[in-house]
């Protein structure tokens, strides 16, 4: 049942698979964004995630390891920009943009002497006669632990910012700090937990193309993918289970252009490898400019500084 | 009707680099007393208020709460003792829902469904009915106030701050807070009340404290005493009040016939046939609460916002259709109410904001260049007439603080000898001394023959300086009536009284 050289389930298997780098950055940054803080330097955190990931599963054999270092270099980044932004009080915009350029400069710095080495390999889950079915199975069970730790993570955070009162505070915060101020709210210890959280998160997924799916080191490894991320957030209008249709609509978009050209599809490579990039851009401009419910939903303080005067 | 001892505040001193906010401010509020905290802008009140409630350390001093020490390190802390606090601004979250909000100012809340029947029982026994599931964003100012006040009823407060509350609300609304403040204060719970509106602290407050540049001048009993004393008290000088313009009134100047227009300001006030003339001599007061369509009124004589030919005609001539150099050629010059961003550019010097509505009458520009010279001389010229205080006229507007810079951009329209003045809020947190030369400066371009609309929200000044009286009420304006006889109640129909407030009705 293939259809043009292209076997549908094996697609959406791969798409799964494709998306949990933007959607892990991208929940990171939804918590970020809901928190009043715009960071523009996800891909720069993505890629010192991958290369952190690489050489500590290298150097330790457990791609589980390798996973948990890639969060906390991409943790550690962001905390660059935290300490920049919450005290310096300086311009999140630039300072975002810079912390990308650092970042992809000192992970190619790290990265010298791992190209052509291979990580330890992470397998998928065994989940015994699941994987069995036919094409559900091939969907949906044979993948490996963070495809459902993903998915995991963005119920968790839906549950949190939905259901608890650390939820609310955090959207307190990213409201209006003045007013979460005035009501003794810590704000910016608060923005940089959530800061450092989108770190972790920008992290893990950037660890998770260098040890699965590439899996390999190269420079510039991550390729665009925090700008992807960063699009889907705004895509999402800030709710956590859009994000995730968001990142497996990208992340779709990308699977089927390689798949359309091993398939030998008449359309041009460049067409195919720019879309992506394309529909992000539109996306942006289609959201930004209606005063429709999706620019409603953005968090009020978004991108302001905070100094508690007075 | 009061009891013991409840708050004692004793030396408390609190500086900041360069300026003392409170110096050796001591004083005692017992329980159940309605006390009211008197001062101008700047006086210190903000800041004593905040250290009680724990957003401030004082550098110095004690305080006891009901005989215990009480340094309170963060708003937590007060709150658990039972101070409550009911801002003036920043304090809601307009994304978030009512029980939300209230969640937020709560130390212990009950699960979310639980606090939205506590929220409606306790409404409906103050008689302030609220819907705990609707945005705050969507609430009338006297609905999110109800909101604040309701937030810090559900902790069941000892102490009970309020920061000018009553600003934003209409006469009929203030009566009922009055009442719902008087029922709290008589079962025990002792009020902090700021205001600068000394009728209404004659009123309401058993005790007054009085702060003059963060120094307690005078404690006294606001029933014995006028409003006139307590306000001379608060500046520490004798205030004359604005002398009237009796001259008899010329031509109508200005004439606004059947003014519709759509709001350009997202969430604002459509106007809806406003009509109204006013003559050479005479000022027009137009109230109403915030947001009734004052900036649109504002912007459609101003000519910001064109409309129709014949809506607006100045001297007889049809302006409706032109922007605003036309009409300042003509003889209007407004004043918006945004100091900042609006009536002034932030970053640019006094003699650049000088020229930007300056040129048309002043003449300040010959043949498409700046005369740099005439500018300057215009600029040093409101700054000397108006008593503006500011290093030079060299300094950006940013710089200046509230109460100058308001009194430089009115100053630049009234220095143009205009035909017809425009002014929204023309005192707006500006102190009292400089408030009265303001409005002063108004009446007397009055005496000189210019016709005066003065929009704003505060009607004591409107009744001291206007002749006639409109209000806006959701884009629509009353017909014009003397100030003179005009009562309380009859303006507050005319601001469209109360809506959907009932009195308190619980017995305690």
């Amino acid at each position: 049942m293939d259809i043009g050289g292209i076997n549908p389930a094996i697609l959406i298997a791969s798409l799964m698979v494709a998306s949990v780098p933007i959607m892990l950055a991208a929940i990171g940054e939804l918590v970020v964004e809901k928190a009043g803080v715009l960071n523009l330097g996800v891909e720069g955190m993505m890629i010192i995630g991958a290369i952190c990931g690489f050489v500590v599963a290298v150097h330790s054999g457990s791609a589980v390891l390798g996973f948990v270092g890639g969060a906390l270099g991409g943790a550690v980044l962001s905390l660059v920009f935290g300490l920049l932004t919450q005290f310096m009080l300086t311009n999140q915009v630039a300072t975002g943009l810079a912390l990308t350029l650092f970042g992809q400069g000192l992970s190619s710095m790290i990265g010298q002497g791992y190209n052509g080495i291979k990580p330890p390999a992470t397998e998928p889950l065994n989940l015994g006669p699941l994987a069995d079915i036919p094409v559900i199975g091939t969907i949906l069970f044979r993948h490996d632990w963070m495809v459902y730790g993903s998915i995991l993570i963005i119920a968790a955070v839906w549950v949190v910012l939905k259901y608890t009162r650390t939820g609310l505070i955090l959207r307190a915060v990213g409201e209006s700090h003045d007013a979460a101020h005035a009501l003794g709210y810590k704000v910016v210890r608060i923005r940089l937990l959530a800061i450092m959280f989108g770190g972790a998160m920008a992290g893990l997924g950037g660890a998770y193309v260098s040890l699965v799916r590439v899996p390999q080191w190269t420079d510039g490894i991550t390729a665009g993918a925090g700008w992807i991320a960063l699009a889907i957030v705004v895509f999402a209008s800030w709710r956590p289970w859009r994000v995730l249709i968001g990142a497996y609509l990208f992340g779709g978009i990308t699977v089927l252009q390689l798949n359309l050209q091993a398939a030998g599809a008449a359309i041009p490579v460049e067409y195919l490898s720019m879309s992506p990039y394309l529909i992000t851009i539109l996306v942006l401009v289609i959201m930004s400019s209606g005063r429709g419910k999706a620019a409603l939903n953005a968090p009020a303080a978004l991108g302001q500084n905070f100094h508690a005067s007075r | 009707m009061t009891g013991n001892e409840l708050l004692a505040v004793a030396g408390v001193t609190k500086a900041y680099p360069g300026v003392v906010a409170n110096s050796d401010v001591s004083f005692q509020i017992a329980e159940g007393e309605i006390h009211a905290l008197l001062g101008e802008n700047g006086a210190g009140k903000s800041t004593l208020v905040k250290m009680i409630y724990g957003l401030v350390k004082p550098d110095a001093g004690t305080m006891r709460f009901r005989g215990q020490a009480y340094a309170p390190t963060e708003p937590r802390q007060a709150r658990a003792t039972g101070v409550a606090m009911v801002f003036q601004h920043f304090s809601l979250f307009e994304a978030l829902n009512v029980a939300e909000n209230v969640a937020l100012g709560m130390e212990n809340p009950p699960p979310m469904r639980e606090l939205s029947s506590r929220i409606k029982a306790v409404s409906q026994e103050y008689g302030l009915p609220l819907d705990p599931g609707r945005m705050v964003g969507d609430l009338s100012a006297g609905e999110r106030q109800r909101v604040e006040i309701i937030r810090c009823l559900l902790q069941d407060p000892k102490l009970l701050i309020m920061d000018e509350p009553t600003s934003v609300l209409t006469p009929q609304e203030v009566e009922i807070l009055f009442k719902t403040l008087r029922k709290l204060a008589s079962e025990g719970t002792a009020i902090l009340y700021i205001s600068h509106k000394l009728e209404e602290i004659r009123t309401l407050c058993d005790e007054a404290t009085i702060l003059r540049r963060g120094k307690v001048v005078a404690t006294c009993t606001p029933r014995d005493r006028t409003a006139r004393e307590m306000a001379e008290l608060m500046v520490g000088a004798t205030l004359t009040p604005p002398a009237r313009n009796t001259k008899a009134k010329g031509a109508v100047a200005l004439q606004v016939a059947e003014l519709s227009v759509a709001s350009p300001i997202p969430f604002g006030t459509s106007l809806k046939r406003v009509s109204f003339s006013v003559a050479r001599g005479e000022v027009l007061g137009i109230a109403g609460v915030a947001g009734n369509g004052q900036d649109e009124l504002l912007l459609a004589l101003s000519g910001e916002v064109r409309t129709a030919r014949d809506t607006v005609k100045i001297d007889g001539a049809g302006m409706g259709d032109k922007g605003p150099n036309d009409r300042r050629a003509a003889g209007l010059v407004s004043a918006p109410e945004e100091r900042l961003g609006h009536a002034a550019a932030p970053d640019m010097s006094l003699v650049e904001n000088a020229l930007l509505s300056g040129a048309v009458r002043q003449g300040l520009i010959r043949n498409g260049f700046i005369d740099w010279a005439k500018t300057a001389a215009f600029a040093a010229g409101i700054v000397k007439d108006f008593d503006v205080r500011t290093p030079g006229t060299h300094v950006a507007a940013r710089a200046l603080s509230g109460g100058n810079l308001q009194k430089f951009v009115v100053g630049r329209e009234l220095s143009q000898a205009p035909t017809v003045i425009v002014v929204n809020q023309p005192t707006w947190g500006v102190d009292a001394a400089a408030a009265a030369a303001i409005r002063q400066a108004i009446l007397d371009r009055a005496a000189d023959g210019a016709a005066v609309v003065v929009i704003s929200q505060d009607l004591d000044e409107l009744l001291e300086i206007a002749d006639n009286f409109a209000a806006l009420n959701e884009g629509r304006l009353t017909i014009p009536r003397p100030v003179q006889g005009l009562t309380i109640d009859e303006i507050g129909l005319m601001m469209g009284g109360a809506h959907g407030i009932e009195v308190a009705h619980h017995e305690a």
